[in-house]
Formats: C-alpha cells, structure tokens, sequence
C-alpha cells in the first residue's frame, strides 16, 4: 500500500471526540505495518489549538480547517475540504469515525474516489498489502471479512470498538492550516438542539443500564436513570419499550436502533431477542437482571440475578453509591 | 427501496463461506425505507403530488412493490436484475443512472438496508445527482421549495434546510406506517410498474469471507433478588474490573 493514512479526526465543539484517537490509534498501526505516515484531518471552530495533541496517537501531519461555517458537520462544506486533501496527497487508506457525522462524509468521498466503503468496521488487517476489513452485517448476526477494489480504501471505525493508545515517545505532529474555497451548496445547517442533560450518546458510552418491557411503563425508567447517574452511564432501551412510546427511538438498543459496544451494559427486564441482543452483544461484560430465569439474555448475559427489577436496581443503586463513594 | 429478509430471521452462511443464504427468509420492504415511503405519503397528501416507488432486484421484488403501491405510492419503477452486485457504490450508480431521466422534487431512502448495514446508497445518489442530502432524518417540513430537516445525531439534533431537489435518508422515528388495507392491496395490482433493466456496473467491494460471530457464552447467575447484589457489585470490580 503506497501513500499515507488520512484520518478523518471528528470533533465535538472544541475537544476531539474519543473516536478520533481510536481512529488515529489504528491509523498508526497500520502506518507501521505498510511504513507510511498518519495523517489526520481535523475540521471544526476553534479546534487548531488542539491539533497537536493528536500527536499523543502517534499522528505525523495534522490539516486544520477551522472556521465558524465549519462548527457544526456541513456534508457539502466538509465533503469539499475532505476531498481536496485526499486528491492532494493521494493516501492509501482513509479512516472516519463510524458516528453520524463520519457515516455521512465516507460514503460521499467515496463515490467522488471513484470506490466504497467498509462500513463500521470491527477490525482491520492487511494482508498480501492488501486490506482487509472485518465488518458486521444483519446487525452482527454474521461477521463479513470485506476487500476493495482500487484506491484509496475507505472505512468507517465502529467507536468504542478500537482501542485509543498513547504513543512513546509521541510524535510532534506539523500542523497545516488549510485554505478553503466554500463549495456552492443549497444546503443550510441551522443549528444543534442537544436532547438535554444526556451528554453522552449510547454508542460512546461506557456504562449502559438499558430497560425493556419489564420496566412496565415510563414512569419507571427513573429508577435506571437514578443508577446509571450514580455510575456515570446512560440508559438506553428495547425495541418493546420504543414501540411503545415509553422512551425515544434515540435510546433504541438493537437492530433498529443502536448498535452498541460499552464496557458494561446492564439489562434490566429484557428478554433478550435476537432483535436486541445483535445491538448490544459485543459488549464487553453483559449483566441481566430479570424475573423470568428462563429469558435468553440469561443465555449470553456475563452474570445475571433473577429477581424483581424494582426490587434488584434500587438496591444495586444504594450498593454502586457505596462503591463509588470508596472508590 | 430495498427488498431484506425480516429482521426476525435467523441468518445462515452458505456451505462456501462466502455469502449468506436467505432462501427460506421472509422478506420484506427494508423497515428504513417504510419510513422513507411513508413521509412520501404524508407530503403527498399535504401537498399534492405523486410518490413513485424505485427499487433495484429479482422478479420476487414484485411483492414488496405491490405493497408499497398498497401503503399510497402511486407508480413503481423496477430495475430487474436476478444478479445485481451487493455493493451501494454499484447501487447507487444504477438509482443516479435512472433519475437522471425523472423529474422529481424530493428523494427518500432508508438510512440503511438491516441486511448489509452499508448506510452508503442515499448520499452516494446525491452527490452524483448533485442535490443535497439530510441523513438520519427524524422530521421532514417542505414549504415554499424549501425543505427543513432535522438530523439525529449524537446527544441531539442537527436542523438543516435545504432548497428542493433534496435527498433525504430516513430514521426510524420519521413516521410510523401505516398499514394496507384489503381494498387497497388489491386496487394496487391496477397501479402502473415500469420494469427495466437497471445499468449494472461491478461493485468495488468483495466479500473474502462470510462467519459467524465468536460465540457468547453464557455467564452464571449470581443468585436471586437483592441479596445477590452486593455480590455482583464485587465481581464487577475485582473479576470482570469493569467498575
């Protein structure tokens, strides 16, 4: 593989977004594998002072685009700077972020690169000099190991999936200021409208407490809410409990909703279908908490306590204050 | 709109390991795309105007068409093709080659086909068209020529307008379907189906191999009700240190 590997370093206001490391983290390594360099794309307001920190992931040559037009994700306005850089410095590889953003920008680089994208990939390898990128499909019911024809390669990372490591020595990375031509666009992005407190999303989180059909109605995700806040997590949801009004589609867990990687998902009065389970499966420890001892998630969850959800959470949240005022 | 097995099937590999064999599934429209159809039918009625259906696949699409022209589209156009690429490049490719023959003011997709979960084709389209396009909407106002959309995104939403023609790809919480009644599954069978071929290009992306996920295995229960929590508060810190 010829050229060096563009990574798309997604911000969130000022501050990277923890993807962006895990992207540039990958990005080195396979720098390392095919002896190339790392370079990363950070595009925003207000984000150049924070261009040099991604040399703690080891990047070599950081691009800022960064001006107030560009403060929040314009497809046109970032798809234009995106593919100015990339028919620049021809790289062998591109890496985005699997979010909303990166989701939206790979797929319309790519058709102007004349080629595709692994989307939300799991790992990535190369072999032969060739890439080859391992990526779920039917919702994580297979793994699909994918190669591309011509070049560049495109991929989107899953977050949470890859690991962000800090290299030693870190790299001093020269930072470029891009100028950029506005592209003629009929599409205006107004503003953000944050869900509220909720800061994090489900698919970044690292503690998910999530609530299913059991939970009985919406009143009762208080008690969720009241224990992933005591542990720093988000609550998310079954499809049973978005289908029927309970919580917003945003919180969805599953096929249809979110696919989800946390460090611990706790599953309080959810059964466990397929539907459910291939968005939450590649978490790292699974704990279920459900009356019925014959419901799937007993089947795959890590540790389970079957009992009253009602019952087990306010006590686990009395027992997670105790722990975290210790710890 | 994009013909999947349903979402409850089960999937299995085929004897090469190179594809997954969906012969015995039951298919359905992609859930995306009823959302995306279903806004079309709510403009519709708003502000007049026709919904025309578009969908690349075998002559078995025949049923997911018939009931999108049950659900309020007025016509259908189909690519036939028994063997079209898997790819949302040569997908997309295809849709953009047909469109550029129809005159339309707004283009809806799914966000994502729930069987491959590319999430490519509708940007794709649109950058080759040239039009803009609003991913992951959750709510659509057309006024004046003029398209407001809200994007979901992390922790929130992204307003976005945009001047028509406009693509747009739908999320799940854009509208909720309607169901076909008897009369209109049968008076859908009189709405006209234009049948084609689509132009068929080969995909960029190959499929080197096709597996199952690691196995889960399951873990153990640590006991019942709430005297099993404070042991599952230790284990969570000292056995599994994810706490």
């Amino acid at each position: 593989m010829q050229g060096p590997i563009l990574v798309f370093a997604e911000s969130s206001g000022r501050e990277f977004r923890k993807s962006a490391f895990e992207s540039v983290t990958e990005a080195r390594r396979l720098a390392e594998l095919s002896k190339t360099e790392v370079h990363a794309l950070s595009i925003g307001h207000g984000v150049k002072d924070q261009a040099s920190s991604l040399g703690k992931f080891g990047a070599d040559k950081v691009s800022v685009a960064d001006e107030e037009s560009l403060k929040l994700f314009h497809p046109d306005l970032y798809r234009q700077i995106a593919l100015d850089l990339a028919n620049k410095i021809n790289p062998s590889v591109i890496l985005l972020p699997a979010t909303s953003s990166g989701k939206d920008l790979a797929p319309r680089l790519a058709i102007h690169l004349n080629t595709v994208v692994a989307a939300d990939c799991t790992e990535l390898e190369i072999r032969n000099d060739e890439l080859i990128a391992t990526r779920p499909a039917y919702a994580g019911k297979v793994l699909l190991k994918v190669k591309m024809k011509g070049n560049p390669k495109v991929a989107t990372l899953r977050p949470n999936v890859f690991t962000a490591r800090e290299v030693t020595p870190p790299t001093s990375p020269r930072i470029e200021s891009l100028s950029f031509q506005k592209p003629v666009t009929r599409m205006t992005v107004k503003e953000f409208v944050t869900h509220g407190a909720k800061k994090q999303d489900l698919t970044e989180a690292g503690i998910i407490v999530s609530g299913g059909r059991g939970m009985g109605g919406p009143e009762n995700y208080k008690i969720l809410e009241d224990l992933a806040s005591v542990m720093g997590g988000v609550v998310g949801a079954s499809r049973a409990s978005v289908d029927a009004g309970w919580r917003p589609h945003s919180d969805q867990v599953g096929q249809t909703g979110r696919t989800v990687s946390p460090t611990l998902y706790i599953a309080c009065g959810i059964s466990g279908a397929i539907q459910h389970r291939v968005g939450m499966i590649n978490s790292k420890v699974i704990v279920a908490i459900n009356k019925d001892p014959e419901a799937p998630i007993f089947g795959f969850a890590d540790y389970g306590i079957v009992g009253d959800v009602f019952e087990v959470v306010p006590a686990l949240t009395q027992e997670m204050k105790k722990y975290y005022g210790k710890n | 709109m994009r013909r999947v097995p349903d979402t409850a099937t089960r999937i299995k590999i085929s004897p090469d390991g190179k594809s997954v064999v969906t012969s015995d599934a039951e298919f359905v429209i992609n859930p995306y795309e009823e959302y995306a159809l279903e806004q079309g039918v709510q403009l519709k009625e708003k502000h007049s105007g026709e919904v025309t259906v578009l969908t690349i696949g075998p002559e078995k699409s025949t049923s997911i068409i018939l009931k999108a022209l049950a659900l309020g589209a007025d016509r259908a156009i189909h690519l036939k093709s028994e063997n079209f690429p898997d790819d949302p490049s040569a997908v997309a490719r295809a849709i953009a080659a047909e469109l550029k023959t129809v005159e339309f003011d707004v283009l809806l997709f799914g966000k994502k086909g729930v069987d491959d979960d590319n999430q490519q084709v509708g940007p794709m389209v649109a950058e080759l068209l040239g039009i803009p396009c609003v991913t992951q909407i959750v709510k659509l106002d057309i006024s004046a020529g003029k398209a407001t959309a809200h994007r979901e995104v992390e922790g929130g939403l992204i307003v976005v307008e945009a001047t028509l023609p406009s693509a747009f790809t739908a999320e799940k919480d854009l509208t909720v379907p309607r169901y076909a009644s008897l009369r209109e599954l049968v008076a859908a069978r009189k709405k006209p189906i234009l049948v084609k071929e689509p132009q068929q290009l080969p995909g960029a992306l190959e499929i080197v191999s096709v597996q199952y996920p690691p196995p889960r295995s399951p873990g153990r229960v640590l006991g019942k009700g709430v005297e099993a929590v404070p042991i599952l508060v230790k284990i969570l810190h000292e056995e599994a240190k994810v706490i």
